[in-house]
């Protein structure tokens, strides 16, 4: 059986690959087109880390959490392009300001009981595009916002694809720990426990509205950085990126890597990003078959694509750990 | 002579669409006492323990514990100062672990929140060492320190019941409220969970329970408060509530339950 000790133990082991994985992941792709979408998957991660810690732990849902992702990159956008901001205060701004809607949100929904916050994001997702559409002499209008500068820290500025896929890996990398760390700690138990029962929850001392505000506070946090991560690299956003088809989207990386394991947004997001680029050779077909795969996985694998990736290596991994043994002898 | 009761129930009241559940109740539990409840099905026993612990409002009525009002408390912040429970279907947090659960009933002996878990702190990193090492003794105690890393839901029902007592127990509550911990339990079950609330009881803590097993509540309980249709119909020592007539006729008369 595993204890928690060996799971931690385990969870570092898989942090670790995928460190290494994202380091040298550049040194076998010089192909741009295959880093654009990388970088891509990265953001997508990202959101779906803190989608994942709402869902998965808290059992709260979010339907327009791409709203949050695009306000994180119409702030940061904004305040670079027209006011002159440097990204990183522009990064602050962007996370403080969708937090703060986030909060106006999830405060009077999240004091009901059932998913009124699910009803609430559906609304408000839609209203905040009207906001990209409609505020045009700030945003752009339905053109989207140009000329965004890409991300710099002081004299540094990050304009490369090299540059983009560390920066943005690296947020993804301190989200993913940030998510592991949590699902040992007592306020990631404590989450859990709501999910299953807000009673028994309650009752053992969990102040559960506070907590799934500050969850869900946090996942919209999430997306402000992965919205100003996005609005940087690009160096152009537009209102239908953060509509209700990609807040869809976003929900089914999460539920097909696996709702409330922490590797699920990972494994989620990297095929949900990759499988459509590579559809695309089937032209005409290619909807048909996302849609198969989908149904496969949601038929056959309830539980989503990670728990079972990671069961299938394990014996593999004892290998790896003897093999590296004998290797490092050498 | 208030002091020396730990809760005391005043003309407390739940009604549903028209319905009493709970109507006109009064009674007070002293410290360091085995009260028990006992009410035919639907006598308001449980709605009364929601009221207690907070997950239902009162129509009317007061709850004192500890000589404070607690009427506008939500359940986490009666959980904070002493009151805990388990409930008449055990409300396992079964994809958790048996040891997770626990943890979770040592959740007001922490601090750590949501950044030092993020940022697995050493202080949040020591707290969680410091509950885990509580929370295996009480495993230990229980008996289900070699199911710790098992999920609960594997549990067997018997065993379930027991995780929920130490679950409530993991939070050192000053009452502990009981719904029906013996149901479905077969004799040796139920003894062990007998003699765990008895030595629970004389290590401090006040037990307010609800259980049909007749011949227990009797052995067990300093005092017994009977309910039937959302009304108290007696309040005395087990003799006393042997002897009453309004009980028998309205209770015990018709049934047997020596079972």
């Amino acid at each position: 059986m595993l204890n928690s000790k060996t799971n931690r133990v385990a969870s570092g082991y898989w942090l670790g690959i995928f460190l290494v994985l994202i380091a040298v992941f550049p040194l076998f792709s010089p192909n741009p087109y295959i880093m654009t979408i990388m970088a891509f998957a990265g953001i997508h991660i990202l959101i779906c880390t803190g989608l994942n810690l709402l869902i998965g732990y808290a059992g709260q849902l979010s339907i327009g959490h791409a709203a949050f992702w695009g306000l994180g990159a119409y702030i940061s956008g904004v305040l670079t392009a027209k006011f002159g901001w440097p990204p990183v205060p522009a990064m602050a701004a962007s996370i403080f300001g969708t937090c703060l809607v986030g909060l106006v949100v999830g405060f009077p929904t999240l004091k009901l009981k059932g998913h009124y916050l699910a009803m609430a994001t559906l609304g408000v997702g839609i209203i905040i595009q009207i906001f990209f559409v409609q505020l045009d002499d700030l945003t752009g209008g339905p053109q989207g916002l140009v000329n965004i500068p890409s991300f710099s820290v002081g004299p540094w500025t990050i304009n490369t694809p090299l540059g983009n896929h560390y920066l943005i890996w690296t947020f993804t990398a301190l989200g993913l720990f940030g998510a592991l760390n949590l699902s040992n700690s007592r306020m990631g138990r404590a989450l859990k426990a709501i999910k299953t029962s807000e009673v028994a929850a309650e009752t053992m001392g969990v102040k559960t509205f506070q907590y799934k505000l500050a969850i869900f506070v946090l996942s919209t946090a999430f997306a402000a950085v992965a919205g100003t991560l996005y609005a940087h690299y690009l160096n152009f956003t537009a209102p239908e990126t953060f509509g209700f088809h990609n807040s869809v989207l976003l929900l089914t990386m999460v539920v097909v890597g696996g709702v409330g394991d922490s590797w699920g947004p990972v494994v989620g997001a990297l095929i949900l990003t990759f499988l459509p680029e590579y559809l695309r050779a089937y032209e005409g077909l290619e909807v048909v078959l996302y849609g198969v795969v989908l149904v496969a996985v949601m038929m056959f694998m309830p539980k989503g694509l990670a728990p079972l990736l990671k069961a299938i290596p394990s014996q593999l991994l004892n290998l790896v750990a003897s093999g590296e043994k004998t290797y490092g002898a050498r | 002579m208030a002091q020396d009761n730990i809760i005391s129930i005043n003309n407390l009241s739940k009604n549903f669409g028209g319905v009493n559940a709970v109507f006109d109740v009064s009674f007070d539990v002293p410290i360091g006492a085995i009260k028990a409840v006992i009410g035919p099905n639907g006598a308001g026993k449980s709605t009364l323990f929601n009221l207690i612990t907070g997950i239902e409002p009162p129509t009317s009525g007061e709850i004192r514990f500890k000589n404070q009002k607690v009427n506008s408390l939500k359940p986490h912040q009666r959980a904070a100062i002493g009151l805990s429970r388990t409930f008449q279907t055990p409300q396992i947090f079964g994809n958790l672990t048996v040891l997770e659960n626990v943890l979770i009933g040592r959740h007001l002996h922490g601090r750590s929140g949501l950044v030092g878990g993020l940022l697995s702190t050493s202080r949040s990193r020591r707290e969680n060492r410091e509950m885990r090492e509580y929370s295996l003794q009480l495993l230990e105690r229980i008996g289900l320190v070699d199911k710790a890393d098992e999920l609960a839901e594997n549990l067997a029902f018997g065993q379930l019941k027991l995780l929920e007592i130490g679950r409530a127990l993991a939070s050192e509550p000053k009452l502990l409220l009981l719904d029906e911990f013996a149901a479905g339990l077969n004799q040796n079950e139920a003894d062990e969970i007998v003699a765990l609330v008895q030595d629970v009881r004389d290590e401090g803590v006040t037990l307010l329970i609800v259980e049909h097993h007749m011949r227990l509540v009797m052995n067990m309980s300093d005092e017994i408060v009977v309910m039937n249709f959302g009304e108290k119909i007696a309040d005395g020592t087990p003799d006393q509530i042997q002897q009453d007539k309004g009980v028998i006729e309205c209770y015990l008369g018709s049934e047997d339950c020596d079972a």
